[in-house]
């Protein structure tokens, strides 16, 4: 008997804590079993070992039913699609594009990229966008997720780093803020952080219209109306002026802009946001006690503090917060974003984004486009300017001056974007659809080309993770036959369409031109290489040479702004895009479950997570339920504005009786994004998720009207 | 473009939120505001007066945030011109304007009391220097916030007694915590919220305070007698006496106060006195104009007056008979305002009865209460539902109509506070058991 190889140390292919895991390989069982089994590995920092139900059922994706391991095309329009030889389908991918371009000029091509792409691949599809494809539109889904924290954090501090300290400094700072985040369901290896720091005596808010999981384990819940976080923030600031808590040391020293963010606080004091968001001035007034009575605190949001018209203002308003108690660029303290896609991080420092080039880059800036342009090979005049941001580009989508030909790699906004039957329809209307997929999404389904990709146990690259590390996945069991790696898929759709070299299909390879393309940028992997990844249980960024540590916490000395200080914001309350009125009296907001991940395009592919989270619901209050007269389990049909939704009630006093959540990770008649609004924050372009307006009704008299919520 | 010209008659919160709220709304370059103050100080938030004077906001500024507007501090405005669009200001400018707003805020009325005044003549009159200094200011003005630097007094003529005080504005609050020592003693005239909020923050700066209420209870608009009676045990569990159901009758002391004389013949000692009787719109600067002016100044949904370009928000507006807006209000109203005047909605208009809502609070929390819509219950066809506990010192009511829920009161424990607005804004009917909306999830037990 041969000695069985060992085990592979790699990383989870879920969120964006991005957990060591080993993957030890098994003799399948059959034919459609996975080759794989997940394993502890309690080496790795972040998780110790610890594993969520998604991370411990992650092999079940790679079973080959469930998955892609054809390329398909269709004949025509109206036509299904059919299986295709690699060659013929990557033919055809490469025409279609050209042929927009050729027709309706290079601008009519476009790259929707994810959040769970790889640094590789993520870097590689901008390069094929810009240098290829030579369009501005190229944007991802991470604009979804990460862009309000990102631009309200690159104002504040000069740089985005979803978190600028390790995770397991949150055990040890003394209070700490969370704020529209729910850990408990959607990263759950990250609660051992949040018990040690109630061992050790730290104190936990949670902000959160929902008394989730997380929020049960709160000294203190925050329960503000969706869519106040800003004016809770504001209202915050005002009770530390009040109080007389305000760091003037720390203000005075590293921080420029007071004046102004303390006049906007004065305009929300605590009883007009008690109005405005429902918190009592008490609840408020213990809140501000706990976090300055610490000796260190932190704030972290996550998207139910961003995903809002005004996500940036709030984020901003937050890290006022942290900045005018000092409670930043401290050991122990300050401000952090809880980034929620595997490569979140990762996947905006390189590329994908379409105002950045890599390196967290500004495609506006003269000096920036020449380095970058230099790596490439190409004039810098050469590389096209900012593009549109995700929504903005999905709604174009066939339209005049919109896109006509897209490229979709690691996405499925057919389920994740909002208002989706729109952008379902907009999908549909293009020339030209071309989708790299693992698995036959909702959005595979409306392509005319569909490359199968292999995945995470089946591919090398690295991840950045909500730290800033930067991890590598290994390879440990070879992609089905058929399937080819998304690099591979881009060398030949580039070879096609003129550039044979530039796009190599070895993830090393690739990062060897990443670390070059990020030199000198504010995100630096110039010093990051494989083996140090390897030895290192990751490396953070900025480490701009191989004898540079890397930097696990940023802005002990300074921010990473042109003086060195951080900058308040001057923001203000304003109300959501869509308030509550007589025709949609009630508010929807809508997030995840425990056991489904983003558009489930993975994880409802899972028996053991479907049997846990089988579809969707619509948890509403009982008083609510009363005044509907539905009971638990009745249908229920959720209108907005642009949609319906029909899902089985859940009736929980855990939520606020003017509210109901859904969420959001399937798609049909009970998408909690047929009904969400698209109203983008604009300076990040994040569409209000968090918050619309909704009516109620049993699904059996929706059309008799009877039945509705008052 | 020319931007247009939006002049502001008032410095106050409603001015300040205007002027906000419509650069924000119109964009860069599309609006020119200039707010036209009385007072020394730039705009701050007046309803924090209490507790600066309590001791809270150590050193910080009260100062609200103004947009790209230019405030001209210590210039009234003497006349209006709505037939010009010009206005005429204390420093002799002549403004012309597209649009004004009338900010002109309220008036502290005086009690009629006796020996109010300093038997004195009027000091003569500021000397040419101190107006030339009031120009010259006129352009930056103060930072308002501390109480270090007490500016020229800003007096109410004829003088009142010394150590008689209002508290209307910074102006008055600095006089008011410079006079205001630990140990001395003080009268508050007037038991609503100004003055018991007032006469709490001088009892925590340790003062021996009493309190003269005429009408039976505290806060009598918004609450009702046992609501009121535990307001009282919270306020006298602060130190301060309170005496309802007496009249002031006259002041006693030359030109310093000494005492204050009630209706049955008792005097209170007073090294120091506060006059709080509540406020009337300041409505002169209207009606020489010849707009149209009942207790304020009247204006219709879109906040309009009688006369075309002017409109009024805030304390001085009358709207739909209403008078004596709170900031929450002025602020919904500015924010109308600015959305019709910068251009964004040209339809806006104020909610048609702004629910009548009442907060008080303290830096400790001593003493907190809420009231909305019609908090007595002694409307026909009315039920209340109440919890009191005296141990805890708080009381709970529900006044209910059928199953709508219509006024509610809550003293000490306002864990309720949003869950209940909540549902009296939304029009929520009552569950059969209403004492269910007492009862709050996520709140601290």
């Amino acid at each position: 008997m041969t000695e069985p190889p060992p085990p592979t140390d790699t990383h989870c292919p879920y969120c964006a804590l991005q957990c060591g895991m080993c993957l030890r390989r098994v003799a399948a069982a059959g034919p459609d079993a996975p080759g794989v089994a997940v394993e502890e590995r309690p080496g790795f920092p972040v998780n110790l070992g610890a594993l969520c139900g998604k991370g411990s059922n992650a092999a079940d994706t790679l079973a080959g039913s469930v998955r892609l391991t054809t390329p398909l095309v269709r004949d025509r329009r109206t036509d299904p699609l059919r299986p295709a030889t690699w060659e013929e389908a990557l033919d055809r991918a490469a025409r279609g594009l050209a042929q927009a371009a050729r027709r309706h000029g290079r601008e009519a091509a476009g790259v929707f990229g994810g959040g769970g792409l790889t640094n590789e691949k993520a870097y590689l599809l901008g390069k094929f966008a810009r240098v290829v494809l030579r369009t501005p539109h190229i944007d991802y889904n991470g604009r979804f997720c990460m862009s309000s924290a990102a631009a309200a954090q690159r104002a504040a501090f000069g740089v985005d780093r979803g978190l600028p300290f390790p995770l397991a400094d949150v055990a040890r700072t003394g209070c700490l803020v969370l704020v529209g985040a729910n850990p408990a369901d959607t990263m759950p290896p990250a609660l051992r952080h949040l018990r040690e720091l109630r061992e050790a005596g730290g104190t936990l808010i949670v902000v959160d219209p929902r008394r989730t999981r997380t929020a049960e384990l709160a000294d203190l819940h925050l329960r503000p109306a969706p869519g106040t976080d800003l004016a809770l923030a504001l209202g915050l600031l005002h009770l530390v002026i009040a109080r007389g808590r305000v760091d003037e040391d720390f203000v005075a020293r590293r921080t420029t802009g007071f004046a102004h963010a303390r006049a906007a606080a004065m305009a929300h004091w605590p009883e007009r946001v008690e109005a405005l968001t429902g918190i009592p001035v008490g609840q408020m007034r213990r809140a501000v006690d706990l976090f300055c009575d610490a000796p260190t605190a932190m704030v972290l949001t996550a998207r139910g503090g961003e995903q809002h018209s005004k996500g940036v203002d709030t984020v901003g308003a937050w890290i006022n917060l942290c900045l005018a108690t000092g409670r930043a660029g401290r050991p122990g303290s300050g401000y952090g974003c809880l980034t929620g896609q595997g490569n979140g991080q990762g996947g905006r420092e390189h590329g994908q984004k379409a105002d950045q080039l890599p390196g967290y880059r500004s495609l506006t800036d003269p000096a920036a486009r020449a380095h970058v342009a230099a790596v490439w090979g190409v004039d810098p005049a050469d590389l096209p300017g900012p593009g549109r941001s995700a929504y903005e580009l999905l709604a174009g989508l066939g339209t005049p001056g919109g896109v006509r030909a897209l490229l979709l790699m690691g996405s499925n906004p057919v389920v994740s974007a909002p208002d989706a039957p729109r952008i379902t329809e907009r999908l549909r209307a293009l020339d030209h659809l071309v989708v790299c997929d693992v698995v036959r999404s909702e959005t595979a389904e409306l392509a005319d080309v569909v490359l199968p990709s292999a995945q995470w146990a089946e591919e090398t690259g690295t991840m950045t993770n909500l730290e800033g590390r930067v991890v590598l996945r290994r390879a440990a069991v070879p992609p089905p036959a058929g399937v080819r790696t998304d690099l591979d898929a881009l060398h030949g759709l580039a070879a096609r369409l003129g550039h044979p070299d530039g796009f190599p299909t070895t993830a090393r390879e690739v990062f060897a031109e990443l670390r070059r393309a990020s030199a000198g940028g504010a995100a630096d992997y110039a010093g990051i290489t494989y083996e140090r990844i390897e030895q290192e249980d990751g490396v953070f960024w900025p480490c701009p040479g191989e004898d540079h540590p890397g930097t696990p916490r940023l802005f002990l000395d300074r921010f990473a702004t042109p003086d060195g200080r951080a900058r308040f914001a001057d923001v203000s309350h304003r109300p959501a895009a869509e308030e509550p009125d007589d025709a949609y009296p009630l508010l929807l907001t809508t997030g995840r479950v425990l056991a489904q991940y983003q558009s489930g395009a993975q994880t409802r592919r899972s028996p053991a997570l479907n049997r846990a989270a089988p579809g969707p619901f619509v948890e509403l209050h009982p008083r609510l339920a009363a005044r509907l007269g539905v009971t638990d389990g009745d249908r229920l049909t959720v209108t907005s504005r642009r949609g319906t939704a029909t899902a089985p009630a859940r009736v929980t006093d855990a939520i606020r009786p003017d509210t109901v959540f859904m969420p959001f990770h399937w798609s049909g008649e009970g998408s909690a994004n047929n009904l969400t609004n698209p109203a983008l924050d604009p300076v990040s372009h994040m569409p209000e998720f968090k918050v619309c307006a909704v009516r109620v009704t049993k699904a059996d008299t929706a059309r008799t009207g009877a039945g509705e919520a008052a | 473009m020319t931007p247009r010209r939006i002049a502001v008659v008032g410095a106050g919160m409603a001015a300040a939120r205007f002027a906000r709220r419509v650069h924000e709304l119109a964009g860069p370059g599309a609006v020119d505001v200039v707010l036209y103050g009385a007072e020394p100080d730039r705009p701050y938030h007046r309803g924090l007066l209490p507790a600066l004077l309590a001791g809270g906001y150590a050193g910080a500024s009260l100062a609200l945030p103004t947009g790209a507007a230019t405030v001209h501090t210590a210039t009234p405005v003497l006349a209006l011109d709505p037939a010009a669009r010009v206005l005429r200001t204390a420093a002799g400018a002549t403004p012309a304007y597209d649009a004004v707003v009338l900010a002109t805020g309220a008036e502290p009325i005086l009690p009629p009391v006796r020996d109010l005044y300093r038997p004195a003549p009027r000091p003569v009159p500021a000397p040419a220097t101190a107006t030339a200094s009031a120009t010259a200011s006129a352009r930056h003005g103060a930072d308002p916030g501390t109480l270090v630097a007490p500016a020229a007094r800003h007096d109410t003529p004829p003088a009142l007694k010394a150590g008689v005080h209002l508290l209307r504005t910074l102006a008055d609050c600095r006089h008011l915590a410079a006079d205001a020592a630990p140990g001395r003693t003080a009268v508050v005239v007037g038991g609503g919220a100004l003055g018991t909020g007032t006469a709490h923050a001088l009892a925590a700066r340790g003062l021996r305070v009493q309190l003269v209420q005429r009408a039976p209870h505290l806060i009598p608009r918004h609450l009702d007698a046992p609501g009121a009676a535990t307001v009282r045990r919270h306020l006298e569990a602060g130190g301060v006496r309170v005496h309802t159901g007496r009249t002031a009758t006259a002041l006693t002391g030359p030109d310093h106060v000494t005492g204050v004389g009630l209706d049955d013949g008792q005097v209170l000692p007073a090294e120091l006195v506060l006059l709080a009787c509540g406020a009337r719109p300041r409505t002169a600067l209207a009606r020489a104009a010849g707009l149209a002016v009942r207790t304020g100044v009247v204006v219709d949904d879109r906040l309009a007056t009688s006369a075309p370009g002017v409109y009024a928000l805030g304390d001085c507006a009358e709207h739909r008979g209403t008078t004596g807006t709170d900031a929450e209000t002025a602020f919904t109203q500015a924010d109308v305002l600015a959305a019709r005047l910068g251009g964004h909605d040209p339809a806006a208009r104020p909610a048609a009865a702004a629910p009548a809502r009442f907060r008080l609070s303290t830096a400790g929390g001593e003493l907190d209460v809420a009231s909305f819509g019609d908090p007595r219950g002694d409307a026909p066809h009315t039920d209340t539902v109440r919890l009191t506990d005296a141990t805890r010192g708080t009381y709970k009511k529900l006044v209910l109509r059928g199953d709508a829920l219509v006024g509610a009161i809550l003293v000490g424990d306002l864990s309720a506070v949003g869950e209940l607005t909540g549902a009296f804004e939304r029009g929520e009917s009552a569950p059969p058991d209403p004492l269910q909306l007492l009862i709050t999830e996520g709140a601290p037990s």
